[in-house]
């Protein structure tokens, strides 16, 4: 896993809510077995019409927009457990993802993945919509060290909440199995221990 | 002190605790399936390391096989070239397959189950976001991406947080032709598809102790659709009943032994739960879906709630959703045209749904426009339905009774909803594009889905019985 750094960044809004993973990635794309290449189908349907056009009114197709850092409404990710979601977001170039509320099993497939889930308050989150909608090249800094989230327009700041664990995760670059793998002897002798 | 059945089983599985880390927490079963595995086993290939407990491992063949023709090779090549990866990394790392053609195949959580493989007390995860379905046993069971199924193969074990805990009870009695997809679509439409987020749900009450271990799955199954990382329900003499004899339950003096420890996996009297919420059985009607989340789902005889009654914030997404549904707010769904009917998935493709749609349904007619789609959720219970003859009532009736997978679910063969056409599933998701780009899918139980193929439009299945 590449090391997370700090950021900044326009980003690339995406207003509506409960965008579940078949949206970020419909079932159909999930037949290849090695994890590049999706993010060519990310949010496809509403990228892409069913002749394979670019939609022009969707933000990905829109010229105005671009970034590594996605702004989407709340229960981000929810649904199926596809980490393809996630790496189809990393693939398209997204190092970011901002809302005021992630699902679970896509929040955990993000950070393994070194693609950072960011929980904002509502109100910061309408901000951000308001202010790119005002001005597109509206950037945001991303520091994960000090786990701040800051628009450099107006300065307003947020200080989010992560896992110490996989924040350091994230800065080393490493992920849970080296972690886990270190361990097997505790793994080994708990199972000697185990009734059922 | 006192516990919650959650915190029963996950400290009897914790490996490690440390302050600042999240726990490690041991797996006793991992299942797996071609779709969410291959870049798993890859990984351990690049690591040079084996699967650590391969007998603990079990896989199947489900989410994009054919349903029609399964003895014939995989017409689809990418389908088939992910299938023939999965019985290769299996073969490679020794692992159990219940691969196409054989007996046991089928749909992930519905043969864990029916072989007596998801037991109480147990702490299960799959590559399947449904794998909450086992918590109707008393087991841990909860969906993992890929990259903690790599995790697993090398450790059998996890990085996890400790859940919150909700308890969800139901108490009274159902109405006539209500059943636990009614009440599961009723949760989730009560407290939203983000409402169970951060928590194991525990389901408890007099109306979800008096249902079968398969209505149970069928409960604990949806707990995703509100968030939940997971829900279950404690084991009791149904439970017990039901994986008694089953090929890998256990037997002689283990079953004694097992059948102990089982019986104190129950909630503490006095144990505190994060969040409980109480619903009354009797308040339930048949539930239907109107929108693209399962939570937009409402009695079938009510009216879309207004646009202007959501939330400013929400209005867009909402109008949205029923834009793509083809639905007017405050309108009725009933009497909608049906143009297809889907009968299966790992909510509702078990022997007791085949069997309550075919009673339904013998002696009449499906509506002529209707197709309808019956895929049972594994070789057997398909076998099963045949020697019970429901397989003639449904082919007198019109319906198609096809051969085991996840199908028109989520699309991932060839069984898709066409674009714009509105299908009653019995599945989990109404998902934009879930069964297809385009296709507009509303949730509901086997028997609401029998009344809509019979009159060809949404039925509320209470004026048929």
């Amino acid at each position: 896993m590449k090391k997370f750094e700090t950021l900044t960044s326009q980003v690339v809004p995406l207003p509506i809510e409960n965008i579940d993973t078949d949206q970020i990635i419909p079932a159909r794309f999930l037949k290849a077995t090695t994890r590049e290449g999706f993010g060519n189908n990310l949010f496809r349907d509403w990228r892409f019409d069913s002749d394979n056009q670019p939609k022009a009114d969707f933000v990905l197709n829109s010229p105005i927009y671009s970034g590594k850092i996605l702004v989407a409404g709340k229960n981000f990710g929810c649904g199926s457990s596809r980490e393809h979601a996630a790496w189809a977001i990393q693939d398209y170039g997204f190092d970011v993802v901002i809302s005021s509320f992630f699902a679970d099993i896509f929040k955990g497939n993000a950070l393994n993945n070194g693609v950072l889930p960011i929980q904002v308050p509502e109100e910061f989150l309408e901000k951000i919509f308001e202010l790119v909608h005002q001005n597109p090249n509206t950037q945001i800094i991303v520091d994960l060290e000090k786990q701040t989230v800051m628009l450099t327009e107006t300065g307003d700041q947020f200080e989010f909440e992560i896992n110490p664990y996989k924040k350091s995760c994230l800065i080393n670059g490493y992920d849970d199995i080296d972690f886990i793998l270190n361990q097997k002897d505790l793994i080994e002798s708990f199972e000697t221990t185990k009734k059922w | 002190m006192s516990k919650t059945l959650v915190e029963k089983i996950w400290d009897a599985h914790v490996v490690k605790r440390e302050e600042g880390f999240p726990d490690i927490i041991y797996i006793d079963t991992h299942l797996i399936h071609e779709v969410t595995s291959p870049q798993a086993f890859d990984g351990l290939r690049k690591r040079g390391i084996p699967v650590f407990r391969p007998k603990q491992t079990v896989a199947t063949a489900d989410h994009n096989v054919p349903t029609l023709n399964q003895h014939l090779p995989i017409k689809e090549e990418l389908s088939r070239y992910q299938v023939d990866m999965l019985t290769k990394n299996c073969a490679e790392f020794g692992i159990e397959l219940y691969g196409l053609g054989h007996p046991y195949q089928g749909i992930v959580h519905v043969i864990g189950p029916e072989l007596g493989i998801t037991l109480p007390g147990k702490t299960m995860v799959c590559g399947d976001s449904h794998t909450s379905t086992h918590g109707a046993f008393g087991a841990i069971a909860f969906g993992i991406g890929t990259s903690q199924v790599e995790q697993v193969f090398a450790t059998q074990c996890l990085l996890q947080s400790k859940p919150k805990t909700m308890k969800i009870e139901v108490n009274g009695t159902l109405q006539k032709g209500v059943g636990a997809k009614d009440i599961i679509l009723y949760i989730i439409a009560k407290i939203s598809a983000a409402g169970g987020t951060g928590y194991f749900i525990e389901y408890a009450g007099s109306a979800i102790r008096s249902l079968s271990m398969e209505a149970r799955m069928t409960i604990c199954n949806m707990s995703i659709e509100m968030g939940a990382r997971g829900g279950l329900i404690a084991p009791d003499q149904i439970t017990f009943d039901y994986v008694e004899g089953r090929e890998f339950a256990p037997k002689g003096e283990e079953w004694d032994q097992a059948l102990a420890y089982w019986k104190t996996l129950y909630s503490d009297e006095d144990a505190i739960f994060d969040k409980v919420l109480t619903f009354d059985a009797a308040d339930i009607a048949p539930m239907i879906t109107y929108g693209t989340n399962p939570g937009m789902g409402m009695g079938i005889t009510e009216h879309i709630p207004a646009t202007n009654a959501q939330p400013e914030s929400e209005r867009p997404s909402y109008q949205k959703a029923l834009d793509y549904m083809g639905f007017k707010d405050d309108s009725t769904v009933l009497g909608n045209r049906v143009d297809y009917v889907f009968i299966g998935s790992c909510t509702n493709s078990r022997i007791e749904d085949l069997r309550e749609v075919a009673s339904f349904v013998k002696g009449k007619q499906k509506a002529q426009d209707v197709e309808v789609w019956i895929v049972p959720g594994s070789k057997q219970v398909e076998k099963q339905a045949k020697e019970e003859g429901l397989d003639k009532i449904f082919e007198a009736a019109g319906f198609q009774l096809r051969e085991p997978g996840c199908s028109a679910c989520l699309g991932m063969n060839e069984d898709k909803i066409p674009a714009g056409k509105y299908c009653v599933s019995t599945s989990n998701r109404n998902f934009e594009g879930r069964q297809g780009p385009n296709a507009r899918t509303m949730l509901v139980s086997p028997l609401t889905a029998a009344a809509a193929a019979v009159t060809g439009k949404v039925t509320d299945v209470r004026e048929l019985i």
